[in-house]
């Protein structure tokens, strides 16, 4: 089971083992991590689930056309935004660090 | 509840469906629209309609299908309008809502930070204080009207803030948003003519190529709407194409206004016709964000946004022709009952509550929902602070439109502790 190490915009870090299946957004909902708001429920259709990926053991699908329309509004998008609703957690996906924005919009 | 007078409206369970007009104003007027829609999700769901004042058009009712639709920008076009009307193509003035990619991108993002959350922050004590103003000033057992004193007095305050509009001539930012907004062909003839509408719009870009000038180039610190077109590149020169400025600054002025005041209003009818929502709340102000998306869903203060059709394509085993619009009813999908339980229910606490369709979906999601949603919740918070009661006295008096879903008048009395 992968473990993701979420670091809020403040620093402060919760580390969460990861149920294979899930979205790594709805881990974010699951342990009550706050700074993902996922309105839209994990249609990538909101924006509000972005995150940066800053360690990733194994290799990520790539950004689709969806979840780039998305990005691209985004202010404070870097090289490493993602939304998280588009990241599944599978067995073989390794460990993760990842830091949450300062604001969801 | 129901205004008193209802017209002699179709019945929307009996009459063939082809007979029925899915757009009629009156029905959003005397709040009696929840039937009709709730049978076009069950019966027909990407429904056709051939005839109405707008023309033809494609009903979508389902929460699903809308958000389908919105993903698609490239089949499903924003251009040439948003709205059930086109309007004329020599006068069509160019907002981002009503552009595709790349363009629409460009231009919002100019203006987005505005309305970041890092940036409201510094908003908040200021709206927190003048929203505590205008509650102060409310009269004690008398009736005074909601609409007038609090919500249309509150997000007149919060435009002319956003565009550091002149203070003392700020009414005038919501009297255009009403007259814009006022197009006789979403109101049953009851709004502006055509010509009418033109001359309120040549003085709002007069009045606002004026402020672009005066602003141009200075080093004022400021956050406004119009100094953060100035200063993107992309934007820079839009005074100079007067039909993309007036047509975003329709956007923002209409954007910003109308659909927060209705929801402001909103909050006190639900409240009113769900008393044990409103004694949980009295008791648990911690329920307040939470109830504000829940006011939202429930006023849904834009009732569709529409697109157009670009290419001969089929949804749902349904033929659609390029050019046709496809309306996506709002109000209907924030009332569907397989993505929301007991969706005709006002509960402050339900669960996933922020997902709902009043903000849209896709790249043109609303793009001042996190100042909307702050407004309100500051609104409640102090409301709640001063006044053990809020009460309804008369029924509301709504509009008779079917895009602005709001309030023309709100009778109430409150009560301070």
């Amino acid at each position: 089971m992968p473990v993701i190490k979420f670091i809020e915009f403040d620093g402060t870090e919760h580390e969460v083992d990861a149920d294979a299946g899930m979205s790594i957004m709805e881990v974010a909902m699951k342990y009550d991590v706050p700074g993902i708001d996922a309105d839209c429920g994990g249609g990538a259709v909101c924006g509000t689930c972005h995150c940066f990926i800053e360690e990733s053991a194994g290799p990520l699908p790539a950004v689709d056309p969806q979840e780039e329309s998305m990005l691209g509004l985004r202010p404070d998008r870097e090289e490493n935004s993602r939304l998280s609703c588009q990241l599944q957690v599978s067995d073989s996906m390794g460990d993760m660090t990842i830091k949450l924005p300062e604001f969801q919009m | 509840m129901n205004n008193p007078a209802e017209p002699m409206l179709a019945d929307p369970l009996t009459t063939p469906l082809e007979d029925l007009d899915v757009s009629d104003p009156k029905r959003f007027e005397h709040d009696c629209w929840q039937p009709l829609f709730k049978r076009l999700r069950e019966e027909s769901p990407v429904h056709f309609q051939a005839e109405s004042p707008a023309g033809p058009f494609w009903s979508i009712t389902r929460f699903d299908d809308i958000v389908e639709i919105e993903k698609n920008t490239e089949i499903f076009s924003s251009e040439p309008s948003i709205a059930i009307v086109d309007p004329p193509p020599e006068r069509r003035s160019r907002m981002f809502i009503a552009m595709d990619q790349p363009e629409h991108d460009v231009q919002r993002r100019a203006v987005q930070p505005v309305v970041a959350p890092k940036n409201l922050q510094e908003f908040e004590a200021l709206i927190r204080k003048r929203t505590g103003a205008a509650l102060d000033a409310l009269p004690e057992g008398e009736t005074f009207d909601w609409v007038e004193l609090v919500s249309r007095n509150l997000t007149t305050q919060m435009l002319a803030t956003l565009f550091d509009f002149p203070w003392d001539i700020r009414h005038k930012l919501s009297d255009w948003s009403d007259a814009v907004t006022s197009d006789e062909r979403m109101t049953a003839g009851q709004g502006l003519k055509q010509e009418d509408r033109l001359e309120i719009i040549m003085e709002i870009l007069e009045v606002f190529t004026g402020l672009w000038h005066e602003r141009v180039g200075d080093e004022v610190e400021s956050f406004d709407l119009i100094r953060l077109l100035q200063r993107d590149e992309n934007t820079a020169n839009m005074v100079d194409d007067p039909m993309n400025y007036i047509g975003n600054l329709i956007l923002l002025i209409v954007g910003g206004n109308d659909t927060t005041r209705n929801s402001m209003s909103g909050g006190v009818l639900f409240l009113n016709d769900f008393p044990e929502e409103f004694a949980r709340v009295k008791a648990d102000r911690s329920l307040i964000p939470s109830m504000v998306s829940e006011i939202i869903r429930f006023q849904t203060p834009l009732s569709h946004m529409r697109r157009t059709v670009t290419r001969d394509t089929e949804f749902r085993g349904q033929h659609m022709k390029a050019g046709d619009k496809v309306i996506l009813w709002y109000c209907s999908a924030n009332r569907d009952e397989s993505v929301i339980p007991e969706p005709e229910t006002f509960q402050i606490d339900r669960s996933g509550v922020r997902n709902h369709a009043a903000f849209g979906f896709g790249i043109h999601r609303c793009m001042g929902n996190r100042l909307a949603e702050m407004q309100l919740r500051i609104v409640w918070e102090e409301a709640l602070k001063r006044f053990s009661d809020i009460r309804m006295v008369e029924p509301p008096t709504r509009l008779c439109h079917n895009f602005v879903r709001g309030f023309s008048r709100l009778p109430v009395q409150v009560t301070r502790y």
